[in-house]
């Protein structure tokens, strides 16, 4: 059952059996291809273009047509920097931080389906694993905000790991409505389950969680928005206060991994939203089982995962942000009942009906 | 476990090591305070102010402001150059609303002379004045709301604030250092057109704050962010020596414009001063939004009754002001601005004291700040709107 979606390809169209190896470099440039190709879209679409129009101003224009070469740009004066370690930085764990953020995404990526036969991992318990892991930044976020002894840092790591851990909860709690409307923990049942699924007996358009679990989708946007430690809640990251939080210290490479980081978790958590609520690589009109997923399926998933970011980022250049409780209070009073409330609901409707 | 009596050498000093052992967990943890040094180099502080902030946690014990870095010496500069040239250099006190830095100084050489400028002169200066005000207002309410993270207001009022960046460099020909003002009048009059021009883009200019007010004001995260954060009562403000929109945002109505409006046209046009009587720091936003708006009532009344004339007294051309002391002071728009000359009757002046607003704005920090959170502190300031050149001169 573990293939991917290149694997699958080759095997079926070339009609050849690829050895462990060459399954495995599929799999990891695959896996690279999922990460950076969202994350440069969007940072190319969102942060580079839209927010330039946002705010009356071009963004980017002279580097390839319409300045779409801009990040390759930015990533050559990234890689041209030196990699400064502070004098009295704790070395290893300083080193270490951006690669473990950085690990947290690609583990997520694992358990998202690109199309009916295409994925990296199939695992049954996939949504539990997917919020397991995506606690795995706050270590990396934290060894950066301690390792590079600066107050500055201190402050932004302290403050993001209160955020992030004040932010599972909820997280976790609006996908569990959409769980138990599914019925199953695997990602890519749960596709199968919205294609196939009906509203009152109205199976047109298969039932795409969204219409059912919109508290839960609302839910989880916010909570995704706080785990980015985008704005409104980008107390950790806060420019204003913080100069860069737990980035402050960090140079070259590293700090352009946490900034690929950053937008790689943006499109990954996005993939996942889509795939709970939006029906993942599932298009209306077409059955599940056709084969054009294998094509289709990840262009499909693609889009839905640039709708989502576009919620996102249009937060994200629209509010300011929080105080820190303030931020508390929002996850503890407000974001936590509601998402118990939905939970008693569904379940109760998921009973009757 | 107790000690008993009949027990052995060995279990009694294990007793007393977990006694011990237990009276060391059990004492308070101890924690010690966090020095943060805000600046000088630090994105918020809009230039090179320093905040020592003590904290414990996130919560400020006590916070100081260190001055200084920015010092350019000015009244002492002042004292070398002739008054035509002092000019030049008061235009970089608060370089946002540089022509209003000009005017007192050259209404208090004037009244040394006991020169008046022509009324068309008067007006030109006032519409000039006000305009300064809307453009200084207007990128202190979008910076404050970049301070509080959002990042577009910013660029709205960058923007909006070329509409009267381009009406004043028509007039005066600089963008952002007029020098404009001379000892008996004006150096030029305005331009054919100009009127007409200026009334679009104080069009222009209500539907920024109108866009402002919604996008920054209507926002649910900059009230709860602003709302009861940085209060500031009145006779503490009075005490501080505080002045404009800050002590206007805690409820005490005084405003020189009205109050002793000597030597400029504010007596002519029909307008409000605006207070608020929450002293907080929405409260200070809200005066400054409020203002800009009015100004831009000013500025088209005044324009409306403009009078015609020379814009230039009859004033020697070697000016040597005659000996003697005169003090100004107008309603610029960070606050109060004042300047005391004393003259010995040479070319140039004896001493020029400076009194600008920002710095003692600034010197209420210590008393907002002590107990707030970290990011209050951005808030506050921010909502204080000082400029670093108006606080170190």
């Amino acid at each position: 059952m573990i293939s991917t979606l290149s694997s699958v390809l080759l095997s079926t169209v070339l009609a050849v059996e690829i050895p462990y190896w060459g399954q495995t470099s599929f799999r990891v440039l695959g896996g690279l291809v999922a990460i950076l190709l969202p994350a440069g879209g969007l940072v190319y679409v969102y942060l580079f273009k839209m927010m330039s129009f946002m705010q009356s101003r071009l963004g980017p224009m002279e580097a390839g047509p319409y300045g779409s070469m801009q990040l390759l740009a930015e990533v050559g004066k990234f890689l041209q920097k030196e990699d400064i370690v502070p004098a009295k930085a704790d070395r290893v764990v300083f080193l270490g931080a951006p690669f473990i953020v950085l690990l947290s995404t690609f583990l997520l990526l694992l358990v998202v389906p690109f199309g009916p036969d295409a994925w990296f991992v199939d695992l049954d318990t996939g949504v539990y694993f997917a919020m397991a892991v995506s606690s795995v930044s706050v270590i990396g976020i934290l060894m950066a905000g301690w390792g590079s002894s600066s107050k500055y840092s201190l402050l932004g790591g302290i403050r993001a790991a209160g955020q992030l851990v004040a932010y599972e909860l909820p997280m976790i709690l609006a996908v569990v409505g959409v769980v138990i409307q599914a019925g199953t923990l695997n990602m890519n049942e749960i596709v199968f389950a919205q294609a196939n699924g009906e509203i009152f007996g109205i199976g047109v358009i298969g039932n795409p969680y969204i219409l059912t679990q919109f508290v839960g989708f609302a839910v989880f946007l916010i909570a995704i928005q706080a785990e980015l430690t985008q704005p409104p809640f980008d107390m950790p990251v806060a420019e204003s206060e913080l100069v860069a939080g737990y980035m402050t210290e960090y140079s070259g490479l590293r700090f352009l991994l946490f900034f690929i980081g950053e937008f790689a978790t943006a499109g990954v958590f996005s993939a996942i939203a889509a795939v709970l609520f939006l029906g993942g690589w599932y298009v209306p009109f077409l059955a599940p089982e056709h084969n054009l997923y294998n094509v289709l399926g990840p262009l499909v998933l693609m889009a839905k995962i640039f709708g989502v970011a576009g919620l996102i980022f249009w937060f994200r250049f629209t509010y300011p942000r929080f105080r820190e409780d303030q931020l508390q209070r929002l996850a503890w009073k407000f974001l936590i009942p509601i998402a118990l409330v939905n939970i008693v609901i569904t379940g109760v409707l998921k009973v009757v009906f | 476990m107790t000690a008993t009596a009949g027990a052995s050498e060995r279990e009694q000093l294990a007793y007393i090591a977990a006694k011990a052992a237990d009276s060391r967990v059990n004492v308070e943890l101890e924690t010690e305070g966090m020095t943060l040094n805000i600046g000088p180099q630090h994105p918020a502080t809009h230039g090179t102010l320093r905040i020592i902030a003590k904290l414990d946690g996130e919560q400020v014990i006590s916070a100081d402001p260190v001055m200084g870095y920015m010092h350019r010496g000015y009244e002492k500069l002042t004292e070398v150059r002739t008054y035509p040239q002092v000019t030049t250099l008061i235009n970089r006190i608060d370089w946002l609303g540089s022509f209003a830095n000009e005017v007192p100084f050259i209404l208090a050489a004037e009244k040394l002379m006991e020169v008046e400028a022509p009324p068309r002169a008067v007006w030109i200066r006032t519409i000039l004045f006000e305009m300064s005000r809307i453009a200084n207002n207007l990128l202190g309410l979008g910076d404050m709301a970049a301070q509080l993270g959002a990042v577009t207001p910013v660029f709205y009022a960058f923007r909006d604030r070329e509409y009267v960046l381009n009406q004043v460099e028509a007039v005066t020909g600089g963008r952002f250092h007029p020098n404009f003002d001379r000892i008996g009048g004006l150096k030029d009059d305005i331009p054919a057109g100009w009127i007409a021009s200026t009334k679009d883009s104080m069009v222009k200019m209500r539907a920024a704050a109108d866009e402002l007010e919604t996008l920054v004001f209507g926002n649910e995260i900059f009230t709860t962010r602003t709302r009861g954060i940085g209060i500031i009562p009145a006779d503490i403000a009075l005490e501080y020596g505080m002045s404009g929109s800050n002590l206007r945002g805690s409820g005490v109505d005084w405003d020189l414009r009205r109050d002793s409006p000597s030597g400029l046209a504010y007596d002519q046009a029909d307008w409000k001063v605006w207070t608020h009587p929450d002293g907080d720091s929405y409260a200070r936003a809200w005066v400054r939004l409020q203002e800009m708006r009015e100004g831009t009532y000013i500025v088209d009344q005044l324009l409306d009754s403009l009078p015609s004339g020379p814009v230039m007294a009859k004033v020697p051309r070697i000016i040597k002001v005659p000996e003697g002391e005169a003090w100004v002071e107008t309603e610029n728009p960070l606050g109060a601005m004042g300047y005391y000359i004393v003259s010995k009757g040479d070319l140039v002046p004896f001493r020029v004291k400076i009194r600008s607003a920002s710095f003692n704005n600034i010197a209420i920090v210590p008393w907002v700040l002590k107990g707030v959170y970290v990011p209050d502190i951005i808030s506050i300031l921010a909502s204080l709107y000082f400029i670093l050149g108006d606080i170190d001169r």
